[in-house]
């Protein structure tokens, strides 16, 4: 019997230790790629960093040059975007918690940006283009702002709506109990307690729209020059990245691998950013 | 005593004019707060209303743009593999069967490594790493796409030709009925590292969507589990997989959705041929990468058409896998009992 | 010879002296056939009393038995939720609160509410205190800064945060916190101040201080507190009311009420036989 049950049990624990065993082997490749990825940016991007990045605009092939008009037409529309966005996607977050307990119309409004939040990108370029840039018969950095902003809303209004669930009602019937009107215990007392996790959201919306090249394609497209004209096409890095990847000529490749390493650290910089505000201001 | 009357009377009066002051003042804070309150409500309103306005746009914009094609080839359009920018014939087959194809694959692969990173990560982990390694995931999952596609395109695929590929040939290549994938010139890029770079783009998301979703099994449960010897592998089997089952599989296609939209990790690796071949080797062509090489010199009106068409066709079936992984992720979370 | 306002400072002297003689007898608020219902369950049965001016009103009673949601019914609280509501009158100085017409933000400025948790708000103490009275009131900084003083000093919260007004609200202790709380309630001037388990989540030291508390602030307001605790109830209100599943067993001055009950199921729980 006592012979019995040992089998039975090496058997378990054997499959117990294989089980586990490919647990951490998962992990370990998930976090072997990171590493692997984030080697093969510094080591190819890092030559490309010199002053010259910064200062320069985009060459022609075989000429020197940099990445100037790039980052800032990206940081251009990424800010405006940002400006945009973040206020449509607090309110309608707000709108969404405040009023949408038992109403269909918000039901429907979370189920679509939630679908919204995961579509394709490229999708969205597509819908500006037709709405805007063939309209006006050019592309410009506002069609591109504008695609950025439909892609950084959704973002915004999920965290906000989730951010302001977590208040509870005893704070909320606190405020209430001094007879304040709604939009006061919403915007004053409600959206404050939560402050810290929605600035969080708006940040990771920003880190997401800033790596974002396929809408661009279509709306801001690139700029060989420096341009300060948002009506203009722009240059911008990820598109800037993908066509001097994409290319033949080696020094355009250089130039893409420092822009890539730019974009790559400035969001991973974000994404650490918001992640440990958020975690300081937690109650 | 009169004159006491008079003057008690006469502070009665004094205080019910200014009781009257007040009271004025107070209704009027009233009406000024319920019109406050009344405009919030409807500026809210409009920015919620956005979204969805945002999404109808798009779904008629895109019709709009595709009317062209659908005109001129039918329903055909969907069936025919033919793209030719030049005769300006054009069908989807191509295009569609490159999303698709890199899609599966990625999932396939994607799916038990995202599996043991959620089981790590909330059972096996000790609570000290769990904020670093959490956080790592996360990173990974911010990594922009182009960035992928950069690091697939230079490094990855070189890699992959020259090495992995011949050795599938060798091994996979030869058995019956899966043989024929795995034939053909390894160059590298191709359909195959299209979908293994998709894979390691959707990993992260997938895994975080899977570990809050194991998150939400209650200790009792498990602890009755444990309680009763058994060990940890059997309590993820026995208990926590099959209550989070609808959960796994609504972040599963949540993933898919993800993959299904991507554009460039795949255009930079999917080799761009619009062709298609039983090869994996092969190059391809996924909707969204025809869409990102093509769009900006499409030139002919059949020719941008048949890309909005395109667009619509990829959007719609993104549309109908997200909708699906919300509802079996809601169903996971009416069990956990939402407020 | 008096001067005029020599003489009406006497009169109202001898007004205030009267009124603070016991048992002026003046009813604030008059329920009368209250019912309550969640969604389809009824959780009031045709409760009906007084709550007396400037006077503490206990109501006790096992958990469960319709005390909170009594409370709540007097600043309408539960407008806040769909699928509660409320049936019956409650008077008010002569208006029907239940109605449909009545401002409910005007009546909640009138009668406040303190939670059995601590909510201080994500702001400042000073702010906290302010925030009500903003609300309804236009006062300058000089004016502003008079009052929270003298509604911390009312709550006997001002010497222990006088420094620290621009702290935040989430930054004192639990029974610094419910302070606070009830120093805001006061700051806004209401006639009646509901008290919902105010000390349930207290220690005791920081209960018997707001205990004391209550029976300052019954010189100015009327008070009407939900509490678990007899011995509470017994010690600090003038009237209890005890009920029992949503119907209200007995009402009445608290010391005849604990001495003497009239019913038997009000001895029962007060010699803790069960609840």
């Amino acid at each position: 019997m006592q012979a019995a049950v040992n089998s039975v049990y090496r058997r378990r624990l054997l499959g117990h230790r294989v089980g586990i065993a490919l647990s951490i082997v998962a992990m370990a490749i998930g976090l072997g790629f990171l590493a692997w990825i984030l080697f093969t940016l510094l080591v190819h991007g890092f030559g490309a960093l010199s002053s010259g990045l910064f200062s320069l605009d985009t060459p022609a092939p075989g000429s020197e040059g940099g990445l100037r008009n790039a980052i800032f037409g990206s940081l251009m529309m990424v800010g405006l975007s940002t400006l945009v966005s973040t206020p449509v996607g607090i309110l309608a977050g707000i709108y969404l918690a405040e009023y949408g307990q038992n109403n269909k119309f918000a039901a429907v409004t979370r189920f679509v940006t939630d679908i919204m939040l995961s579509a394709p990108s490229i999708v969205i370029g597509l819908f500006v283009y037709a709405l805007y840039v063939a309209k006006v018969q050019h592309f410009s950095g506002y069609a591109g702002t504008i695609a950025l902003s439909l892609i950084a809303i959704p973002v915004v209004v999920r965290t906000t709506d989730n951010m302001l669930h977590l208040v509870p009602n005893s704070l909320l019937e606190a405020a209430f109990a001094l007879g304040a009107p709604r939009w006061k215990v919403a915007m004053l007392v409600r959206l404050r307690a939560v402050k810290a996790g929605v600035v969080t959201g708006v940040l990771l919306a920003v880190a997401r729209i800033s790596g974002e090249t396929a809408p661009l394609l279509f709306t801001a497209l690139n700029n060989q020059f420096f341009t300060s004209d948002m009506n203009q096409p722009m240059a911008n890095l990820p598109v800037v990245i993908y066509r001097f990847a994409m290319s033949p000529y080696e020094d355009w490749q250089s130039i893409a691998w420092g822009g890539a390493l730019l974009v790559t650290f400035s969001v991973l910089l974000l994404n650490i950013l918001s992640r440990t505000l958020f975690r300081q201001k937690n109650p | 005593m009169s004159a006491q009357t008079a003057i008690s009377a006469d502070k009665a009066g004094h205080q019910a004019a200014l009781d009257d002051a007040s009271h004025a003042a107070l209704r009027n804070t009233m009406r000024v707060q319920r019109m406050q309150d009344f405009v919030f409500h409807k500026v809210t309103l409009l920015f919620a209303a956005s979204v969805l306005v945002v999404l109808i746009g798009i779904i008629i914009s895109l019709a709009i743009g595709a009317m062209p094609a659908f005109r001129e080839f039918g329903a055909g359009f969907i069936t025919s593999n033919e793209w030719d920018p030049i005769n300006d014939q054009f069908g989807a087959v191509i295009a569609i069967t490159g999303t698709l194809v890199t899609s599966l694959i990625a999932l396939a692969v994607a799916f038990p490594i995202s599996f043991g990173i959620a089981l790590f990560l909330t059972e096996i982990c000790p609570a000290w790493l769990r904020r670093p390694m959490g956080m790592a995931v996360e990173l990974l999952a911010g990594v922009p796409s182009i960035i992928y596609g950069m690091w697939g395109l230079f490094v990855f695929a070189p890699m992959f030709g020259d090495y992995v590929q011949p050795l599938l040939k060798k091994t996979l290549g030869v058995l019956p009925i899966i043989g024929p994938l795995f034939q053909g010139p390894t160059m590298g890029l191709g359909i195959l590292t299209a979908g293994l770079i998709l894979a390691i783009m959707i990993i992260p998301f997938i895994a975080s969507v899977m570990r809050d979703v194991f998150e939400v099994v209650p200790s009792v449960l498990k602890e009755s589990a444990y309680g009763l010897g058994c060990t940890k592998w059997e309590v993820v089997r026995k208990i926590v997989l099959p209550y989070t089952r609808t959960g796994v599989v609504g972040g599963v296609m949540l993933g898919l959705g993800r993959a299904l939209g991507e554009t460039m990790a795949v255009t930079f690796v999917i080799g761009n041929a619009n062709k298609i071949s039983w090869s994996l080797f092969a190059a391809g062509n996924s909707i969204s990468s025809t869409l990102a090489n093509e769009f900006a010199e499409a030139s002919s009106e059949l020719h941008v058409s048949s890309l909005f068409a395109l667009g619509l066709i990829l959007f719609a079936i993104t549309f109908i896998v997200l909708s699906a992984a919300k509802l079996m992720l809601a169903g996971m979370s009416r069990k956990e009992g939402v407020k | 010879m008096m001067s005029p306002t020599a003489t009406l400072s006497t009169v109202s002297q001898n007004v205030n002296a009267a009124s603070s003689k016991p048992k002026t007898k003046t009813k604030t608020l008059e329920i009368s056939g209250l019912n309550f219902y969640y969604g389809k369950t009824q959780s009031l049965k045709n409760v009906s009393l007084d709550i007396h001016d400037k006077q503490v009103t206990a109501f006790i009673g096992p958990s469960g038995c319709g005390k909170s949601t009594l409370l709540r019914t007097l600043n309408r609280m539960y407008d806040l939720y769909p699928g509660q509501r409320a049936e019956g009158s409650i008077l008010y100085h002569g208006r029907n609160i239940l109605e449909p017409g009545v401002d409910v933000n005007m009546l909640r400025a009138k009668i406040g509410m303190v939670f059995q948790k601590p909510t201080p708000f994500p702001m400042s103490v000073y702010d906290n205190i302010a925030f009500g009275v903003r609300l309804y009131e236009n006062l300058s900084k000089g004016e502003m800064d008079e009052r929270v003083e003298w509604a911390l000093k009312k709550a006997a919260l001002w010497g222990e945060v006088k420094d620290k007004l621009n702290k935040s609200g989430l930054s004192l202790s639990g029974g610094q916190q419910q302070r606070l709380c009830i120093a805001r309630g006061v700051a806004v001037k209401p006639d009646v101040l509901l008290l919902d388990e105010p000390t349930s989540a207290l220690d005791p030291i920081s209960t018997a201080k707001i205990e004391e508390l209550i029976s300052e602030l019954k010189q100015d307001y009327t008070i009407t507190i939900v509490t678990h605790n007899m011995q509470q109830a017994a010690r600090c209100s003038d009237y209890t009311a005890y009920m029992y599943l949503g119907e209200l067993v007995e009402f009445g001055e608290t010391d005849q009420l604990f001495i003497n009950p009239a019913k038997k199921e009000t001895q029962d729980y007060i010699t803790g036989r069960f609840g």
